[in-house]
């Protein structure tokens, strides 16, 4: 099952976890059901429209990816904020 | 004792006080996050605040005790079908009927809650007319700030955006009409500026005691109605320039109204740094400047949403805040001034919980 690690502020937002693991074909399919588990996560790291934000960086084992791209059982997601973002 | 509710780029600071030299920050909310309105809703007690994170979007949260836990309101956000999303809460305003609150967005939307604002939803005849209409954003985007309740009576509402004119209903939202006569848009050529809905309001207060009447600072203009926003006359002779965002009026006196001219869209400071608020007390005849207090050399610009009231008539307190980071006050209806808080970070928005 894949793992999803995030940083403050969302961590606080789920219950104060770092690593969760979470079931799910795609990047949009975990992230969905991370907001579902723990809904204070709703509209962090996705849009209204179920994109990923454009200042919130999702990388999979290391590689920027978006909510579309598919995932293995052993991939590793990291939920990153953008050096874009800010102000 | 006021509490002041001020955002600015990096938080919600809430300030306690009563006159010079005694306030102090009691809460920071939201650190790092633009806090863009926060306003307190008198008749339940509740907190509500616009809040956008540079990375994680924009928000309204909601609290009885802004320094507990905040809550996040749900329903304020686009469908797929509409093809955009959320930029910016710019104005929460409490409505006439029980639990009713309304909300502005960018993009220009105007959202009801029923429940104090927990959930939300959109006005659809409005959004209608907004695609029908083309409406068309200003500098600061296409801006729904500017939502004017009508005391006693919750089915007449006029709203102010920027850049599409004002919009009035008569039956709690379930139709519109604009509000354009008489408003002269000098930023369009001559030959188009009698049919063009390009109007760029940038803010629109009613006088509560006399409720046909509303001013409305304008890019370029300030204008008065009395016939609910569906004529207007501009009465900006006298002021320092016709530019502006700040605007409050006095809730016992509808012949009063107080703004911060800037010098001009190219220059958004405010006029030879000469900072000070302009009043009328004959619905715009007459200016008088009131900066008694208020430094010179001092090349700020005030936002939109950043001048409040607390009060009426004789007991009237006015405060603002400046991009500077600095906050200002006054117990005497803007005759004197003085330093709220010195050094917070700029200022979007001021408003008395």
């Amino acid at each position: 099952m894949p793992v999803v690690t995030l940083r403050a502020p969302l961590q606080g937002l789920a219950g104060g976890n770092r690593d969760l693991q979470i079931d799910g074909g795609t990047v949009g399919d975990v992230l969905r059901t991370l907001e579902a588990t723990w809904p204070k996560t709703t509209g962090w790291i996705l849009d209204e429209h179920g994109a990923v934000r454009r200042h919130v960086n999702v990388f999979r084992n290391g590689e920027r990816v978006d909510e579309t791209t598919s995932l293995g059982a052993d991939d590793h997601l990291q939920v990153l904020p953008s050096i874009t973002g800010g102000t | 004792m006021s509490e002041l509710l001020v955002g600015t780029k990096k938080g919600l600071f809430v300030l306690s006080g009563e006159d010079a030299g005694t306030y102090r920050i009691t809460t920071r909310a939201f650190p790092g996050d633009v806090v863009e309105y926060a306003t307190r809703d008198r008749r339940t007690g509740r907190y509500l605040a616009s809040v956008t994170s540079g990375f994680y979007g924009p928000r309204l949260m909601f609290t009885d005790n802004p320094a507990g836990e905040w809550q996040r309101a749900s329903g304020i956000a686009f469908a797929e079908g509409d093809d955009v999303s959320l930029v910016r809460i710019w104005k929460i305003t409490p409505g006439e009927a029980e639990g009713q609150l309304w909300a502005g967005t960018d993009p220009a939307a105007l959202w009801e809650s029923r429940d104090g604002g927990e959930t939300w939803s959109r006005n659809e005849a409005l959004w209608k007319e907004r695609i029908a209409g083309d409406w068309q954003p200003g500098g600061g985007g296409l801006a729904m700030h500017s939502i004017c309740p009508w005391p006693g009576d919750p089915m007449k509402l006029a709203v102010g955006v920027s850049a599409a004119g004002v919009w009035i209903t008569d039956d709690g939202g379930e139709s519109w009409r604009t509000g354009f006569a008489g408003i002269v848009p000098d930023y369009m050529p001559e030959d188009a500026r009698t049919d063009t809905n390009v109007l760029c309001i940038h803010n629109m207060h009613r006088a509560p005691a006399r409720p046909e009447r509303l001013f409305m600072q304008f890019h370029g203009g300030v204008y008065r109605s009395d016939d609910q926003g569906e004529t207007w006359t501009d009465i900006h002779e006298g002021l320092p320039s016709p530019f502006g965002f700040p605007l409050v009026t006095d809730p016992a006196d509808p012949d009063s109204a107080f703004l911060i001219p800037m010098t001009g869209a190219e220059d958004r400071v405010v006029p030879g740094g000469a900072l000070a608020v302009f009043g009328t007390r004959d619905g715009g005849a007459t200016w008088s400047r009131q900066g008694d207090g208020l430094p010179n050399e001092a090349y700020v610009t005030i936002l939109r949403q950043a001048l409040a009231r607390e009060g009426e008539g004789d007991d009237l307190s006015l405060f603002f805040g400046a991009t500077s980071g600095e906050v200002f006050g006054s117990t005497d209806a803007g005759r004197s001034w003085f330093t709220v808080a010195p050094r917070l970070a700029p200022v979007t928005s001021v408003r008395v919980a």
